[in-house]
């Protein structure tokens, strides 16, 4: 068998710092999509959370503990990232490794960089740390969640990566040269 | 035009997509008969004024949502989770 070398989503694409602010990729080693079947979502979230320490989090919201990051991804859905979950009975669990582009965008502009791709008042108070939303990113599907007061978290599908770059970048430049 | 999904807030139009009348919620049973069927498959109303609407928060939370809408003055007046809908 040949030995295959993993690439990341966005190997060769990232780190990039433009004015001052930098995206890089952030890729967890696994991401697992959970959407609870009906009349489960409690069970589901007491299981999670004897694990990881947090459950299943409500609509528009990421929990944070010390292994996992756990994102509201939509309607009845959420996405682990970090670690696989335990077996889950009463939920519908999807291994989404590699099947994702993660980018951190950081730095003074961040916000007004999102301004002009997404069509979500991303500023605070409003959205404030461990806020998630999903929404358009140009017209790709992303799910932004606000790590802390100038940190954004970005995942759209791994196909999209350098489309999810170049976009990103450009908007970083046009708000750079504005000073 | 905003829509207020009843999960994510209040969100631009783009991110929706329209579906058609809301009649999709009210199906007929199997045994309806051949007139209710006609009706369910075929017939829509053309209302100038307040209309009822399936749409979905695609570039969203991917929720079905009935809008209330008024098809005169485009006022969107009230938005409900399609999974809420007793049938
Ligand atoms: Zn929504």
């Amino acid at each position: 068998m040949v030995k295959l070398i993993e690439k990341t989503p966005c190997a060769g694409l990232l780190p990039r710092s433009i004015g001052l602010m930098t995206l890089a990729e952030d890729a967890y080693p696994a991401m697992t999509s959970i959407a609870p079947y009906q009349g489960q979502s409690r069970q589901v979230s007491a299981a999670l959370k004897s694990t990881f320490g947090v459950g299943f989090p409500s609509p528009n919201r990421s929990l944070l503990s010390d292994r996992v990051r756990i994102t509201w991804i939509g309607q009845g859905a959420a996405m682990i990232c970090g670690e696989a979950p335990p077996t889950l009975t009463g939920a519908a669990v999807t291994d989404q490794s590699d099947a994702w582009a993660v980018v951190r965008l950081t730095g003074k502009g961040a916000e007004d960089v999102l301004a002009r791709l997404v069509p979500v008042d991303l500023r605070r108070p409003q959205f404030r740390s461990n806020h998630t939303a999903r929404t358009l990113l140009g017209h790709m599907h992303v799910s932004i969640t606000r790590i802390d007061a100038k940190t954004f978290e970005i995942m759209a599908m791994r196909s999209m990566a350098q489309t999810l770059v170049h976009e990103l970048s450009q908007a970083m430049e046009n708000v750079a040269a504005r000073g | 035009m905003r829509i207020t999904c009843p999960l994510c807030g209040e969100r631009d139009r783009r991110e929706f997509y329209y579906v058609g009348d809301a009649v999709a919620l009210r199906r007929p049973s199997p045994d309806a008969g051949e007139a209710a069927w006609d009706d369910y498959i075929h017939n829509r109303d053309n209302p100038a004024g307040d209309t009822q609407d399936l749409w979905q928060h695609e570039a969203g939370c991917g929720a079905w949502v009935v809008v209330d809408r008024n098809t005169v003055t485009h006022a969107v007046n009230n938005v409900t989770l399609a999974a809420k809908v007793t049938r």
